[in-house]
C-alpha cells in the first residue's frame, strides 16, 4: 500500500520568548495522502507556517511525530533533515527566494546539482521544466531581470524539477497580482492533477483556496476544521 | 557550478570586492618588494663587507684573533694556503702578516696597523686595491712601497710620492723600522680601514719586522658562501694542527650577523602588523559579505544544501578574491623588483650606511623563489584564516532563523 506523504501525530510547538512560552501548534494530527492538494488557512499567528516548517523538518517540534514517506523524521539530526528536503521536498516561498547571480536555469539545476546529478541531464532536466512553467527563452535571464510572476515561476519549476513526493509553498501567491496568480495556480493545479505531486500550501488568498481539494483552518495552533472541497 | 556562483558572488559588490583586492594587491606587492629588497641588501651587505678585507674564513694561531701578538704566527703558511686552495670550493686564499707600528710623515705621527699581502692574490681577495682614489695598488711582492687609507693620509698631511718612516716592533723583538713611500690612497668607505690600514708588500712586510717566512693569517673566500661550513669543516679535519685554527666569517666580525638578525626580526614585526592590519579589513569585508547574505544560505540550507558546502562556497569565494589580489599584487610585484634588479636601489641615506658597512653601490633586490614568495604565502595563509571564522559561522545556521533574517 502507499503511504501517505505526510503523518503528523499528535504535533506541538512552543516557542520561548524571555520567560513567556508561546504554544504555535497544539496537537495536531493531520494526514496528507498522496496527490492531495491542501491548504492550510488561518489569521495570522495561527501556525500555519510553524506546521509547514515542522513537516519540511526545517524546524523540530516540541513534542509529537512526523511522518514523511513513511520515515520518522522528528528525531532527525540536520544533516539527515537536509537529505530528506533534497530528496523528498520541493519549496516555493513567498518572496521567490531565488539565487540572485544565477540565471534562471542555473537555479533549477541548482538542486539538481546538489543531489550529484550530470551537468548534461540536469540541463536538460531544467530547459524542459522551465518550457513546462512558460519560461522558455528566458532560460539565461538572471532573477532581477525577470517579473515577481516570472520568479515565482522559477521558484516552482526548481521545487519540482527534482520529482519530490511533496511540494510545500507558504503563500506563494502573496507578492503577485491576482492575474499572475491565477494563472500560477493553474500551473500548480495541472503539475499536481498530471503529475500526481501532493500540495501543502498556506495561504490567506481565497483564489489558492479555490484550487485546492481540502482546506485546513488553524487557530490558535489547533486545527479548527478540516474539510475537501 | 559551486565555482560559478562563488565567481559571481564576487561581482555582487564590485567596488567593495576591488578595494579588498587592491588591499591584498598593494600588501602583496609591498612585501615582495620589501623582503627581495631586504635580503638582497643582506647578502650586499655580507660580500661588502666581507670582501673588503675580511674575507670568508681565515686561518689564524689559537688565541690571534682576541690577542693580535707579533710572535704568535703560522709556521709554513705558503704550504698550508696551497693545500686549502686545492679543497673544492674554495675562490681564493691568500697569505697576510700583520704588526702595528708608528707612522711618521714630515708633519705628523699617528699609530696604524700595518697588513703585508701577497700583491697578486689581494686584488681577488679584497676590494681594497680596487678601491685605489690616488696613485695606483702596490706592483709586486718584494717592492717597497705602500698604499695608505685616506683617512690617514690627510691626518698625516700626505700624498702619494710621500715617504712615510714606519717604526714597529719585529718578530724577534728587534725594532722594525723602515722607510716607505707611498704609492696609493685607498677610500673603502670603511672609517676603521680609512683611518687605520697601511698595506704593503708581504716579502717586504716579513723582511722589515724580522718574520722570515711566517705569516698571521691566510684569508680565504670561497665560491658559495651556503658551502662555507662544509668546506671548514673540512679543513679543520684534514689540514690542521692544534696550532691552527680557522674562523669564519661570523666569529670574525660578529657584529654584522647580530645587526642582520636583529633588522631582520624588526623587520618581519612590521611585516606581520602589515599583514595583520589587511586581514582584519578582509575579515571585514568577508564577515559582511557573509552576513549580508543570511536569508539566502537559510534558502539554500532549506533546498537541502549542507552547511558543508556553504562553508566551502565561502572559502572559494574569500580564495579568489585573494589569488586575484595576490596576482596583481605579484605581477606589479615582480615587476618593480625586476626593474631594480637590472637598475639597481639607492636607499635615501645610503651614503651613511655605506660608511659603516662599505656598502658603496646600490642595493639589487635578492630575485629568489623564496623572496617572492614569501610575502605572498604569508598573505595567503592569513587571508585564510580571515576567512576561517565567516564559513565557521555558517554551521551554526539553522535555515528557518536564516530565512528571517534580512
Amino acid at each position: 500500500m502507499q503511504k501517505n506523504p505526510v503523518i503528523c501525530r499528535k504535533l506541538s510547538k512552543t516557542f520561548q520568548q524571555g520567560e513567556v512560552k508561546i504554544p504555535a501548534l497544539v496537537d495536531v494530527d493531520l494526514e496528507i495522502p498522496k496527490g492531495d492538494f491542501v491548504c492550510l488557512s488561518g489569521p495570522s499567528g495561527s501556525g500555519k507556517t510553524t506546521l509547514l516548517n515542522l513537516i519540511s523538518g526545517l524546524d523540530n517540534p516540541t513534542s509529537g511525530e512526523i511522518e514523511l514517506d513513511g520515515q520518522r523524521i522528528d528525531q532527525m539530526n540536520q544533516s539527515s533533515l537536509a537529505e530528506i528536503r533534497l530528496y523528498k521536498i520541493g519549496f516555493v516561498f513567498q518572496s521567490y527566494n531565488l539565487i540572485p547571480v544565477l540565471t534562471a536555469q542555473e537555479n533549477v539545476e541548482f538542486v539538481m546539482q546538489l543531489q550529484g546529478i550530470d551537468s548534461k541531464v540536469r540541463a536538460k532536466k531544467a530547459r524542459h521544466i522551465l518550457k513546462e512553467v512558460g519560461l522558455e527563452g528566458l532560460e539565461k535571464r538572471r532573477p532581477g531581470d525577470l517579473s515577481g510572476g516570472q520568479q515565482q515561476r522559477v521558484a516552482i519549476a526548481r521545487a519540482i524539477v527534482s520529482k519530490p513526493s511533496l511540494i510545500l509553498a507558504d503563500e506563494p501567491t502573496a507578492n503577485l497580482d491576482s492575474h499572475t496568480a491565477e494563472s500560477l495556480m493553474e500551473l500548480l493545479q495541472s503539475m499536481n492533477s498530471e503529475h500526481g505531486i501532493t500540495l501543502l500550501f498556506s495561504t490567506h488568498d481565497q483564489l489558492v483556496m479555490s484550487y485546492s481539494k481540502r482546506l485546513i483552518k488553524l487557530h490558535d495552533g489547533r486545527i479548527a476544521s478540516d474539510e475537501k472541497l | 557550478m559551486i565555482l560559478r556562483l562563488a565567481w559571481r558572488n564576487l561581482w555582487r559588490h564590485s567596488r567593495r570586492s576591488w578595494l579588498t583586492i587592491g588591499a591584498i594587491a598593494f600588501a602583496t606587492l609591498l612585501l615582495i618588494f620589501m623582503i627581495t629588497l631586504q635580503l638582497g641588501s643582506y647578502d650586499m651587505m655580507i660580500n661588502n663587507n666581507l670582501q673588503l678585507f675580511t674575507g670568508h674564513f681565515q686561518v689564524q694561531a689559537p688565541g690571534y684573533l682576541k690577542k693580535p701578538q707579533m710572535r704568535n704566527t703560522l709556521a709554513q703558511p705558503q704550504q698550508l694556503a696551497a693545500q686549502i686552495r686545492a679543497i673544492n670550493g674554495v675562490e681564493d686564499i691568500g697569505i697576510r702578516a700583520k704588526g702595528f707600528a708608528l707612522i711618521a710623515s714630515e708633519q705628523r705621527t699617528y699609530g696604524a696597523e700595518v697588513v703585508g699581502v701577497e700583491t697578486a692574490n689581494e686584488t681577488k681577495l679584497s676590494t681594497i686595491p680596487s678601491l685605489i682614489k690616488t696613485g695606483r695598488f702596490l706592483s709586486d711582492d718584494n717592492a717597497q712601497e705602500l698604499i695608505i687609507g685616506e683617512v690617514l693620509a690627510r691626518n698625516l698631511k700626505v700624498t702619494v710620492g710621500d715617504e712615510l718612516t714606519l717604526l714597529g716592533s719585529g718578530h724577534d723583538g728587534s725594532i722594525a723600522a723602515a722607510v716607505l713611500p707611498i704609492v696609493g690612497i685607498f677610500k673603502s668607505g670603511e672609517p676603521g680601514l680609512d683611518r687605520n690600514l697601511i698595506e704593503m708588500p708581504l716579502k717586504s712586510f716579513q723582511e722589515i719586522f724580522s718574520m722570515h717566512d711566517k705569516a698571521h693569517i691566510i684569508v680565504g673566500i670561497v665560491e658559495n658562501l651556503d658551502n662555507l661550513e662544509t668546506i671548514l669543516t673540512q679543513i679543520r679535519s684534514t689540514l690542521l694542527t692544534d696550532k691552527q685554527v680557522v674562523l669564519d666569517w661570523d666569529t670574525l666580525v660578529p657584529g654584522l650577523m647580530q645587526l642582520i638578525e636583529a633588522d631582520f626580526i624588526n623587520s618581519w614585526f612590521l611585516y606581520i602588523c602589515l599583514v595583520l592590519i589587511v586581514t582584519f579589513s578582509i575579515l571585514n569585508t568577508f564577515l559582511m559579505a557573509v552576513l549580508e547574505r543570511t536569508r539566502e544560505f537559510g534558502v539554500m540550507l532549506a533546498l537541502g544544501a549542507k552547511p558543508f558546502l556553504i562553508a566551502k562556497l565561502v572559502i572559494l569565494e574569500s580564495l579568489l578574491l585573494t589569488l586575484l589580489g595576490l596576482a596583481i599584487g605579484m605581477i606589479i610585484g615582480i615587476s618593480i623588483v625586476l626593474y631594480f634588479y637590472i637598475h639597481g636601489f639607492s636607499y635615501p641615506g645610503m651614503e651613511e650606511l655605506g660608511a659603516e658597512f662599505g656598502i658603496t653601490g646600490k642595493v639589487t633586490p635578492e630575485l629568489s623563489l623564496l623572496a617572492i614568495s614569501l610575502g605572498p604565502l604569508v598573505i595567503l595563509a592569513f587571508t585564510m584564516l580571515a576567512s576561517i571564522y565567516p564559513a565557521l559561522r555558517i554551521r551554526l545556521l539553522k535555515p528557518v532563523d536564516a530565512m528571517k533574517s534580512v
